[in-house]
């Protein structure tokens, strides 16, 4: 866990003062929608289609218990007793009052937690791998950095008032859990020749209506650069972004049509004004960043205990660590991720009595801490092997016992036309219907690793784009209508999915998808060849035909 | 961002002005009272462009009432009820479709 020191404590409480005021104001008639709403997005509150929608940040995906249980509250003091996990490390809660917001900031911010950065077009939530510090093979803990930038962008005037939001990821481990790739900055931690931390850094990925893979610009930066080098990228962006159309602004378009190369030569020649000036990182920054990351107590544990070895024998425990538990850097502990996606239930909803009860679990078996992946899940990064089981026993009372993770079942939805002003159609009920049609864990153990992504919109917030399959919906005629694409990945091998064929309607939805996946068995070389590993070798066209020849 | 005001009004039907309520956000209707009613069988009907631009004239200026008014369909019964006219308004009517986590 990070440690706040007063600073960030006080930006905190003067934050909420700030907005207790604004609010005021508008309620009193005294400010009027339009000067209000940069106010309210900037503190993280958007107007979705019922009510105002209230974005928290989860930097860098690392939670405390006591922060946890405080969101619980604020779910069932101010909104309707549940919150929504996001693909960007964020809590939203669907149904918060304007007249409340104020209180429930206050109360966030007794525990650390702020919604800065959440929305607006400035320096969004950096975001990171939600096993970050505990990943085996890691080669330094990415939150460190990540840290570093939120410190440096909040409130930055350079970082806050930007042609278009912008979105940072950093990872550290070679298998990429932060999709780096479609984010306007990824940065890939490494070491060089002389074993010194820095960053391969990537530009121009993203998604929404225009979507790219982001494209290395430079393969070396060192640490001590990096704020000056993601400076000289903002500011060649501030300088030619399209300010004139928002469906052009973002960087990736920037970058597209400038070119990488020139794109890269004009940051180049901006950074080298910049990059010996007080941006330069000294290393007692770094190490007092680091020195406030706390890190548990490990024992040294056996790496197979009796009680692991005892609970081998029920299946049902065993279909879920082999699922749901992975191999932390400490060989007596694991990484335990807790699937948001239990049968027919909305992805990456999340009850007051939930997270309350995952709080008092973190407390018990994993130092007090949580974690928030991308994929709309949960971990808890630090379990003694020991008490994988009982750890199991509670999460499968709490319902958090799903063994999905990363099965056709583990859905990544955007809230869609059920809750969002800017969807054309619904996800969530999609989602639904898809996790029954798979329901059996047989089945979808014997499809193995596949990810369904959907969005409701073109604004790509369930990631459809890089979804093994992605469904897509638009309105059209009135009706709601969804676009599939399959071969989408958006990991360290990240690719754009390519669209099937014409757009189907939503009763046939689920259909589709089982044409799709009843092909890819029949079509497999052999059962370790994934989905996407089908669809890379073999094209659309044999998707296209199964899905397309009684339509 | 185009004003409301600017954009042209192409009404195909009866149609009601619709925003969300500034202290809490809630679907409110314009009604023919000059206020807001979370009831759509409150709402003011329009049924031509001049009708519907005076409403949504009426219902920017209450700033501090509703947020983002805007022209919604609408279908109105034989029995004279008002039904949203497309499924975004049936939503933002109804509810989710979906049932909610508690």
């Amino acid at each position: 866990m990070y440690a706040y020191d007063e600073i960030d404590r006080t930006l905190v409480n003067e934050r909420v003062s700030e907005f207790r005021d604004q609010v005021q104001r508008r309620l009193s008639g005294e400010l009027t929608e339009d000067e209000f709403k940069m106010l309210r997005l900037q503190n993280g509150v958007y107007l979705q289609l019922h009510a105002y929608m209230f974005r928290v940040a989860i930097p860098y995906g690392t939670l405390a218990s006591n922060q946890l249980r405080q969101l619980a509250h604020v779910a069932r003091k101010y909104d309707r007793g549940y919150g929504h996990f996001t693909t960007r490390q964020n809590i939203q809660f669907n149904w918060i009052k304007l007249s409340d917001l104020p209180d429930a900031l206050a109360d966030l911010a007794e525990v650390g937690i702020h919604a800065m950065q959440t929305s607006g077009n400035n320096m969004r939530n950096v975001t990171s791998d939600q096993w970050a510090g505990v990943a085996p093979g890691e080669i330094e803990d990415p939150r460190i950095w990540s840290e570093l930038i939120r410190q440096h962008t909040t409130l930055h005037p350079e970082f806050s008032f930007l042609p278009r939001k912008f979105k940072i990821a950093i990872t550290a481990s070679d298998h990429d859990r932060a999709a780096i790739k479609v984010h306007d900055i990824g940065l890939r931690l490494i070491k060089n020749e002389k074993g010194e931390t820095g960053f391969e850094v990537l530009v121009g990925g993203g998604l929404g209506r225009t979507p790219f893979i982001g494209k290395t610009i430079k393969h070396f930066v060192h640490g001590r650069d990096l704020l000056s080098y993601i400076e000289a990228i903002l500011r060649v962006y501030n300088q030619y972004g399209r300010r004139d159309n928002i469906y052009k602004a973002r960087i990736k378009i920037l970058v597209h049509e400038l070119g990488i190369e020139k794109f890269s030569r004009e940051v180049e020649e901006e950074w080298q004004h910049i990059r010996n000036s007080s941006l330069q990182i000294d290393d007692e920054v770094i190490e007092d960043i680091r020195s406030r990351f706390i890190y548990p107590a490990y024992e040294k544990l056996p790496h197979m205990p009796d009680e692991l070895r005892q609970a081998a024998a029920d299946p049902d425990f065993e279909a879920w660590r082999k699922n749901s538990v992975t191999s932390h850097k400490n060989p007596g502990y694991s990484i335990v991720t807790i699937s948001l996606k239990p049968i027919g239930a909305p992805p990456g909803d999340a009850t007051a009595e939930q997270m309350d009860a995952l709080a008092d679990l973190a407390d018990k078996y994993s130092f007090g801490e949580i974690r928030v992946g991308h994929e709309q899940n949960l971990a808890l990064p630090h379990v003694a092997k020991r008490d994988l089981p009982a750890l199991w026993k509670a999460l499968d009372k709490l319902g958090l016992a799903t063994p999905n993770v990363n099965l056709i079942t583990d859905i990544i939805a955007c809230p869609g036309l059920d809750y969002c002003s800017l969807a054309n159609a619904r996800s969530i009920p999609i989602a639904q219907e898809l996790t029954r049609r798979f329901a059996n864990h047989e089945l979808a153990n014997l499809i193995g690793r596949l990810h369904i992504n959907i969005s409701g919109c073109i604004n790509a917030c369930g990631h459809h784009h890089v979804g093994h399959i992605g469904i897509l919906g638009v309105e059209k005629n009135g009706e709601e209508v969804y676009q599939i694409t399959i071969g989408g990945r958006a990991d360290e091998n990240a690719a754009l999915g390519n669209l099937i064929g014409p757009g189907v309607k939503f009763d046939e939805v689920a259909d589709v998808v089982e044409d799709i996946v009843e092909a890819y068995l029949a079509l497999r070389e052999r059962p370790e060849e994934l989905f996407v590993d089908t669809v890379k070798r073999l094209g659309v066209e044999p998707f296209k035909e199964r899905v397309y020849a009684t339509r | 961002m185009t004003s409301p005001l600017q954009q042209k009004l192409k009404i195909a039907g009866s149609s009601v002005v619709t925003a969300n309520r500034t202290w809490d956000g809630v679907v409110v209707y314009r009604t023919a009272a000059k206020g807001w009613s979370a009831d759509l069988a409150d709402a003011a009907i329009v049924r031509n462009s001049d009708e519907a631009k005076a409403l949504l004239a009426e219902a920017v200026a209450d700033d501090v009432g509703a947020i983002g008014p805007y022209i919604a369909p609408v279908q109105i019964g034989e029995d004279g009820k008002i039904v949203p006219g497309n499924l975004r308004e049936q939503i933002r009517h109804d509810g989710v479709t979906i049932d909610l986590p508690v």
